[in-house]
C-alpha cells in the first residue's frame, strides 16, 4: 500500500539539485518520480526511485540531509474523475492530506500522498478497494 | 624529566599557596617594571603619567600603571616595545592585521623556553604523558597555535605531529595511521573532523585511539563542548591563549573541566569594567587585563585583552591555587548592538546548542532596512524529517527562546547540513551587512 519516498532538504541555491541528481546517476539509481516543494523557508525535493534504501545510504555517505518515509501509492484507472473519487473518500473520513503528487506509468495514473492519519488512511483505502502499489509492484511498472 | 604519577609537572609553581603566588608575583612585577624601563615606549609612558617603578610597592599598586592596548602595539610597530637588543631576539610572531595595522610580539630564547614550559604544563595537567601522540591542527607560521603547541608538546615529551590546518581527510588518515591520542583543534574544526569521519564510515570511538581534545581560539558553549566530546569519544579541555601573551598556554582547564587555571607565576590578572576600566566585583564578568611577569623581550603591563570573562569563585579540587577563568563570554569588540540591545554571539550559540535537532554550525546576519535592524540566524538542521509542521514548530521554538535570551526577535532559518560555509580556520559566526545611515 505504501512505497518508500526519499525527501531531501535542499538549499534554495543553484547547483543543489544537480548535486543530488549526480549522486543518483553515479550510483546507477533510476528516478521514477520527483517533485519539489518550495516554501519561503525550506525547499524539499521528494523522490521515488528504483532502490530507495540504497539511495538513502548514498545520500548519507555524501553528507546530504535526507529522510526516508512511507507514502501511500494508489493506482487509478485512466479516465476522468478517478482522482476526485479517491480523494473525496479520504476527505469524507476527515483525513487531511499533507502533500500529494501524481504521475503516469505504463498507462496507469499513480497518486502519491501523505496524510495526517496513516492508519485511518489505510482503513479507507482497504474499505474502498483501491488498487495500491508497494516498492516491488511500482518497480515492475517501470 | 620524571613524569610519573605526580599531578603537577611544575610542583614548585603549581602547588604554591595564594600568599606564595602573590609574593612571587610582586617580586616578578618589580623585575618586569625595571625591564620595561629599557623600552622607549614604557619609559615615555611612565614619564608622562608621572610614576616610576618605585611607586609600585604592593600588588594593589598595579592600578597606578596605565593600561597597554592593541593600539599601542600598532602605533609602535614593529619594535617600539622591545626591551632588549634585537641581537637577543630569536623569534617574532605577528598578528594577521586584518583589522588594522599588524602587531608583533618578540621573544628571546628564554621567552621561548618559558612559553614551551607553560604549554607543557597545560598539556600535562589534562593527563597527557610521554607516549601520547599529539596532532596539532593549528596553522603554523605566524599563527602562534602552531609553533606554540609544537614546542610545548615536544617539551613534555609527546610525539608531536605538526599536521597543521586543513586537508581534513589527510588529518583523519594521520589519526588512523599514527594512532593519535590527542588533538588540538578549534571547536568548529573538531565538528568538521567528525562529519568527515562519518562520511568515510569511521567511528571515532571504535576506530581511533583519540582520548583528549584541546580546544580553544573560538568562543564555544558548554553544550557544544559536551556534544563534541560525545561525537569524538574524547575529553575536551578548554585552552586560552592570545598572541600578545605568547599564544597558547596562558590558561587551561585541568581534569575538573571547570574553568581554566591562569598561570599566575606568568601573569597578573585583573578583570575590569570595559567602560569605566574600574575593577569589577569578585566573580563578575568584565574585560580580562593581563600583565606579563615572566617575559624578557616584550613585557606588557596591564594589557587590555578585550576578552570578556570572570574569575570563578572558590577553590578547585585539583589543588592548584592559580585562579580559574570562566570560558570567554566573547570579546568586548565582538559585541553586537541591535536595536540598542547588547548581544554576544555566544548567547545565541548557547540557545541553539540546547536543541538536539540542530547541528554545530550557525551564521548570524545583521541587516537594516528603513533604519530597522534585523537579525537572521541560519542554523543547520542535523536530522531532517520531511514534516512541515515539525519544521515550523521547531523554528518557532528556537525563535521564542532566542527572543527570551537576547530580547530581540530574530528571523530563524533552518538550513541543510553543509550549507553554512566553514573554512578550516575560524568559523565566521557574524556577518554585519548593516549600512550606515546618515
Amino acid at each position: 500500500m505504501t512505497v518508500h519516498q526519499i525527501s531531501v532538504f535542499v538549499e534554495n541555491k543553484s547547483g543543489t539539485l544537480v548535486k543530488v541528481l549526480d549522486l543518483f546517476k553515479e550510483a546507477g539509481i533510476q528516478l521514477i518520480a520527483t517533485t519539489i516543494s518550495d516554501t519561503a523557508d525550506y525547499g524539499i525535493f521528494r523522490i521515488i526511485c528504483s532502490e530507495p534504501l540504497r539511495a538513502k545510504s548514498v545520500l548519507d555517505r555524501a553528507g546530504v540531509s535526507s529522510s526516508l518515509a512511507d507514502v501511500f501509492a494508489v493506482t487509478l484507472e485512466n479516465y476522468p474523475g478517478t482522482a476526485a473519487d479517491a480523494i473525496s473518500s479520504l476527505s469524507q473520513a476527515g483525513i487531511g492530506i499533507s502533500y500529494l503528487y501524481s504521475f503516469m506509468l505504463s498507462g496507469k495514473g499513480i497518486l502519491i500522498f501523505r496524510t495526517d492519519a496513516p492508519e485511518k488512511t489505510a482503513g479507507v483505502i482497504t474499505a474502498h478497494g483501491m488498487s495500491t502499489l508497494d516498492d516491488d509492484s511500482l518497480l515492475s511498472l517501470v | 624529566m620524571e613524569t610519573g604519577s605526580s599531578p603537577f609537572l611544575h610542583p614548585q609553581y603549581e602547588a604554591l599557596s595564594r600568599p606564595e603566588i602573590e609574593a612571587l608575583q610582586l617580586e616578578r612585577l618589580h623585575d618586569t617594571l625595571l625591564q620595561c624601563m629599557k623600552s622607549p615606549f614604557y619609559r615615555k609612558r611612565f614619564a608622562e603619567s608621572g610614576i616610576s617603578p618605585q611607586d609600585i610597592r604592593t600588588l594593589d599598586d598595579i592600578v597606578k600603571i596605565p593600561f597597554t592596548t592593541k593600539q599601542d602595539l600598532r602605533d609602535h610597530y614593529p619594535f617600539g616595545l622591545c626591551t632588549v637588543g634585537l641581537d637577543r631576539v630569536v623569534r617574532l610572531h605577528s598578528s594577521s592585521g586584518t583589522t588594522g595595522k599588524p602587531t608583533v610580539i618578540l621573544h628571546t630564547r628564554k621567552d621561548l623556553d618559558q612559553w614551551a614550559d607553560a604549554v607543557a604544563r597545560c598539556l600535562y595537567m589534562t593527563g597527557l604523558r610521554p607516549g601520547d601522540i599529539f596532532q596539532n591542527t593549528s596553522g603554523y607560521g605566524m599563527f602562534t597555535g602552531g609553533l606554540g603547541f609544537q614546542y610545548g608538546a615536544e617539551r613534555l615529551g609527546l610525539l608531536t605531529v605538526p599536521a597543521a590546518a586543513g586537508n581534513t581527510r589527510r588529518q583523519i588518515k594521520f589519526i588512523m595511521d599514527f594512532g593519535t591520542t590527542a588533538i588540538h583543534a578549534i571547536p568548529s574544526y573538531a565538528g568538521r573532523l567528525y562529519e568527515v569521519m562519518e562520511e568515510m564510515g569511521i567511528d571515532p570511538r571504535r576506530d581511533t585511539r583519540l582520548k583528549t581534545l584541546v580546544i580553544g581560539a573560538e568562543p564555544h558553549s558548554e553544550e557544544q563542548r559536551r556534544r563534541i566530546e560525545q561525537m569524538l569519544g574524547v575529553k575536551a579541555y578548554n585552552s586560552f591563549g592570545m598572541s600578545e601573551m605568547c599564544g597558547p598556554g596562558v590558561a587551561f582547564e585541568c581534569r575538573e573541566q571547570n574553568g581554566m587555571h591562569i598561570w599566575e607565576d606568568y601573569y597578573i590578572v585583573e578583570i575590569v569594567d570595559p567602560v569605566t576600566l574600574e575593577p569589577v566585583p569578585e566573580g563578575e564578568v568584565g574585560e580580562l587585563v593581563l600583565t606579563t611577569i615572566n617575559r624578557e623581550a616584550m613585557p606588557l603591563l596591564r594589557y587590555r585583552t578585550r576578552d570578556l570573562t570572570r574569575i570563578l569563585p572558590g577553590e578547585c579540587p585539583c589543588g592548584r591555587h592559580h585562579r580559574r577563568l570562566d570560558r570567554m563570554k566573547g570579546r568586548s569588540d565582538d559585541m553586537m548592538i541591535l536595536k540598542g540591545v547588547n548581544i554576544f554571539p555566544i548567547q545565541i550559540e548557547t540557545v541553539l546548542m540546547q536543541f538536539p535537532e540542530l547541528g554545530n554550525e550557525y551564521l548570524i546576519t545583521l541587516t537594516n532596512e528603513d533604519a530597522n535592524d534585523m537579525m537572521t540566524v541560519e542554523v543547520e538542521l542535523k536530522e531532517f524529517h520531511d514534516d512541515y509542521q515539525r519544521l515550523q514548530s521547531l523554528t518557532r521554538e528556537i525563535t521564542r527562546q532566542l527572543k527570551d535570551e537576547i530580547l530581540v526577535t530574530p528571523q530563524v532559518r533552518l538550513v541543510p547540513k553543509g550549507s553554512i560555509p566553514v573554512t578550516d580556520g575560524k568559523a565566521v559566526r557574524v556577518k554585519d551587512l548593516r549600512k550606515t545611515l546618515i
